[in-house]
């Protein structure tokens, strides 16, 4: 079971990543630099947050075109795992591997602080080890995190099951007013039709650690390794 | 020969920047304004020789696949010259 951190110019939590998989899942790790384009070594990819390209143009729109998408895509297509955080949640969507786009804050802010979300649904790689409902405290640090889609796309993540986290209060109820930045019926995170690619804004690998205010994120890294040493 | 490239939300998609932007030029006491809908735009120099439908097409090839978004955007080319 290997994993693999994209680096982008401009990432700032593949470091965060890397400790997280090593530390505290306990499996090999390496980074991989956007140039290369060989990834057959890895089981499964994370596309960490930060401001990939500085944010020109849009969040996300050119890492997109660095090499190494091409060949996520070719992952992805194989069944393989990524795991997009932030920023990395952002190319996903402007890559097309995940529906929808994220744009600016309802309120205009960046905001850093500590949410809370809502596991959806355990029925993916990535939460088969949780509990549905149950609540995770983690923290969000973004400007563009307003997830937008068209309604039909709505329906189908709606109805495949695909909505994998929505912000909510700590007693797990989700109402506007625990919506941080305005994202369409709440979404904090989504996976694709074949649930092998997940998205999500909150920042799982900054809460890995009590020393840190949470250690809720560590269930997510935990359930892909769970799910790698199954299928392995 | 320049290309103009206009991007701006779709209609129905929040712009929460066109509001705040609305807001700061009413408190300045412009009235009578419905709505500000912020958009990006950019000049591309084309080299002269460039025959003009092509260049109209490959801007517009640009346009979708990288300046604009076309889940949340759309896009006009114009081209000068």
């Amino acid at each position: 079971m290997k994993f693999g951190i994209i680096v982008f110019p401009g990432s700032n939590c593949d470091h965060d990543a890397y400790h997280v998989i090593s530390k505290h899942v306990g499996q090999p790790v390496d980074f991989i630099w956007h140039r290369d384009t060989d990834l057959n070594s890895f089981d499964a990819l994370i596309i960490p947050g930060g401001f990939s390209y500085g944010d020109y143009l849009r969040a996300g729109a050119l890492a997109r075109f660095s090499p190494v998408m091409e060949s996520v895509k070719k992952f992805a297509a194989t069944g393989r795992f990524v795991l997009g955080i932030c920023n990395g949640f952002q190319i996903l969507c402007e890559a097309g591997l995940l529906p929808g786009a994220l744009i600016r804050n309802r309120d205009l802010h960046f905001i850093c602080e500590h949410v809370c979300v809502r596991v959806e649904t355990s029925d993916t790689p990535f939460t088969n080890e949780m509990v549905q409902k149950s609540v995770l405290r983690i923290p969000i640090a973004h400007a563009e995190g307003n997830y937008v889609c068209d309604d039909s796309v709505l329906e189908e993540l709606q109805r495949d099951d695909r909505i994998v986290f929505r912000y909510c209060d700590p007693e797990g109820s989700v109402t506007e007013a625990t919506n941080p930045n305005g994202s369409r019926d709440s979404i904090a995170g989504i996976c694709n039709s074949s649930r092998n690619v997940l998205g999500l804004m909150p920042h799982p690998e900054r809460a890995c650690e009590d020393l840190l205010g949470s250690s809720d994120g560590r269930d997510i890294f935990r359930s892909l390794a769970a799910t790698l040493a199954a299928v392995a | 020969m320049k290309a103009k490239v206009y991007v701006s939300l779709k209609p129905g998609v929040l712009d929460p920047q066109g509001k705040a932007i609305q807001h700061s030029v009413e408190l300045l006491g412009f009235t009578g304004i419905a709505d500000v809908r912020q958009g990006k735009y950019f000049e591309i120099a084309l080299q002269d020789s460039a025959d003009k439908e092509q260049a109209r097409e490959s801007v517009a090839r640009m346009a979708r696949e990288v300046l604009s978004n076309p889940i949340i955007e759309d896009y006009r080319v114009e081209i000068e010259g």
